[in-house]
């Protein structure tokens, strides 16, 4: 059964930007998974969540930046809503490591939505990937790696816009990339980005 | 409430009616030919045929239930057309971030004015709104945001795809608002004749042209659409629209006439969309509606037809 409040926040985010799932790597399973996504717009993580099939959704949680969706509506929406992970982007406290919220989430068993660019960019092919993702996958080998492509969603709400235009987005779901062994760090963040590019170039169809 | 179902004239349950039943023909013999062995190509245009009648099933529901709640929820299902359409049409248009504000507009304004005047039985104003100022407002906004890269080109695509997916498709609808003789029920029976006889006209064409099609109108813009499959899908939806006559102020012969002034600017539709899509490569509009594409690829054919109809019934049948 879903929560009123997030079939609602499905339907407007259909409304807007159709959001239509393209399985091209893999199929929706139960396996635990970290999605990546390219990174251009607020309405991205409502895209991808509001993408998959009903029965994953409760157990997919978006990761989303405390100073942005931490407060007023916005939180109500993130965390009743869609079930998010609130980080902290800037660090203050040095001391503390803004990946422990994620990696709670994963022992739990839940599976994640990220941005490794850590930021939203001007152009749909994303910029290099900060080291959270091979960190996470050395971390948590059991869980797949999920390359997520994002198309249009620039052009629908780019960052500094405050009206959406609607328009068809499909969210392109790719083969699960794992760290080969004795692989760099670098070598393995530029395949994985590598991975995103590459599903850019796949027809919309 | 029953007060509402008495305003519901008889022969929509007639006509939902029998459409119930020939759908469900269709569906048997599909699941009959389902059963028979068949190489891949052979399968797969079965399971095509399939998903076509599935989203027919679809789209009969949805405009049962619409008609049937009455004027205001039609005008919602076709701003909702309108919407997808118009969403459609822009993901495939090029865009720059000038033209961010004036395609919002047009969204979340323009549609729903277009709209609303004909709930309120404007008139006047609904023929104009979009053609003189939409068409002078939109462009206008754009330019002041001083980005002249491709500007004419931009606006102009735009221009078209607002007139094609809100304005001319609007006028559906807007028959619910003509004064017609007789109870006001039955300007919803006008509608419902206008979207069978174009979506008849759709069927027969592609069926005649299956069976018969040799000769191709215009290859390169429409590689499906044959002079065979116009001329036997043509008369086919003009005799059921002919034979339809008596849910319309018409006589049977004019209910003809009608009916062949509807198939020709149905197929100029689905023509002329085809020829904008393949000019910006692509080869269907959308992918909302399994089996059929989006929803333009659903209604070309009635923002055609729509208009001219419109106009006819109400130059010579309004009172």
């Amino acid at each position: 059964m879903m929560r009123p409040s997030s079939a609602l926040l499905v339907g407007v985010v259909k409304l807007l930007v159709g959001a239509y799932a393209r399985w091209i790597g893999t199929t929706p399973g139960p396996a635990q998974r970290i999605y990546f996504a390219n990174h251009t717009s607020h309405i991205d993580t409502l895209a991808i969540w509001s993408s998959l099939p009903r029965r994953l959704r409760s157990r997919t949680r978006p990761i989303a930046a405390r100073d942005y969706w931490g407060s007023g509506v916005k939180k109500y929406i993130a965390t009743r809503g869609f079930g998010a992970v609130l980080i902290d982007r800037a660090r203050e406290d040095a001391a503390s490591d803004p990946l422990e919220p994620l990696r709670a989430s994963l022992r739990e068993g839940d599976s994640l939505i990220i941005f490794p660019e850590g930021t939203r960019g001007a152009s749909a092919v994303p910029a290099r990937f900060r080291s959270g993702l091979y960190r996470l996958a050395t971390e948590f080998p059991a869980v797949e790696l999920i390359p997520v492509y994002l198309d249009n969603l620039h052009r629908s709400l780019p960052k500094g816009a405050l009206l959406p235009v609607p328009l068809v987005c499909t969210v392109r779901f790719g083969a699960p990339v794992t760290v080969a062994a004795g692989e760099t760090k670098e070598a393995f963040l530029e395949r994985a980005r590598a991975a995103v590019v590459g599903l850019a170039d796949q027809a919309a169809a | 409430m029953i007060e509402i179902w008495r305003a519901i004239p008889q022969e929509f349950f007639w006509l939902f009616g029998s459409l119930v039943v020939l759908l469900g023909i269709a569906s048997s013999v599909a699941a009959i030919l389902a059963r028979r062995p068949a190489d891949e190509k052979k399968a797969a245009s079965r399971a095509n045929l399939v998903e076509r009648i599935n989203a027919w099933w679809v789209m009969i529901a949805i405009l049962a239930v619409a008609f049937l709640l009455g004027p205001t929820m039609t005008l919602v299902l076709f701003a909702l057309a309108s919407f997808f359409a118009l969403r459609e049409f822009i993901t495939l248009t090029p865009s720059r971030p000038g033209d961010r504000l004036p395609l919002s507009l047009a969204f979340f304004m323009i549609i729903p004015v277009q709209f609303v005047l004909i709930g309120t039985e404007r008139y006047g104003i609904f023929a104009i709104f979009i053609p003189v100022y939409a068409f002078l407002l939109l462009p206008s906004i754009a330019a002041l945001r001083s980005d002249i890269e491709d500007f004419l080109s931009r606006t102009a695509k735009q221009q078209w795809g607002l007139m094609v997916t809100v304005y001319c498709l609007s006028h559906a609808p807007a028959l619910l608002m003509l004064p017609l003789p007789g109870e006001r029920g039955r300007n919803a029976l006008l509608l419902f004749y206008l979207l069978l006889v174009v979506q008849m006209s759709d069927v027969m064409q592609y069926v005649f042209g299956k069976l018969f099609g040799k000769t191709k109108i215009a290859p390169v813009v429409s590689p499906s659409k044959t002079v065979e499959g116009f001329i036997g899908g043509g008369l086919a939806a003009t005799g059921i629209g002919a034979a339809m006559w008596w849910i319309t102020p018409f006589t049977p012969g004019q209910s003809a006439a009608i009916s062949a002034v509807i198939v020709v600017m149905g197929f100029l539709g689905g023509l002329t969309l085809s020829a904008v899509k393949r000019s910006i490569g692509a080869k269907d509009w959308g992918v909302m509606i399994e089996g059929h594409g989006g929803m333009l690829d659903r209604t070309d054919s009635i923002c055609f037809a729509a208009p001219v109809f419109f106009h006819i019934v109400r130059f010579f049948y309004t009172t």
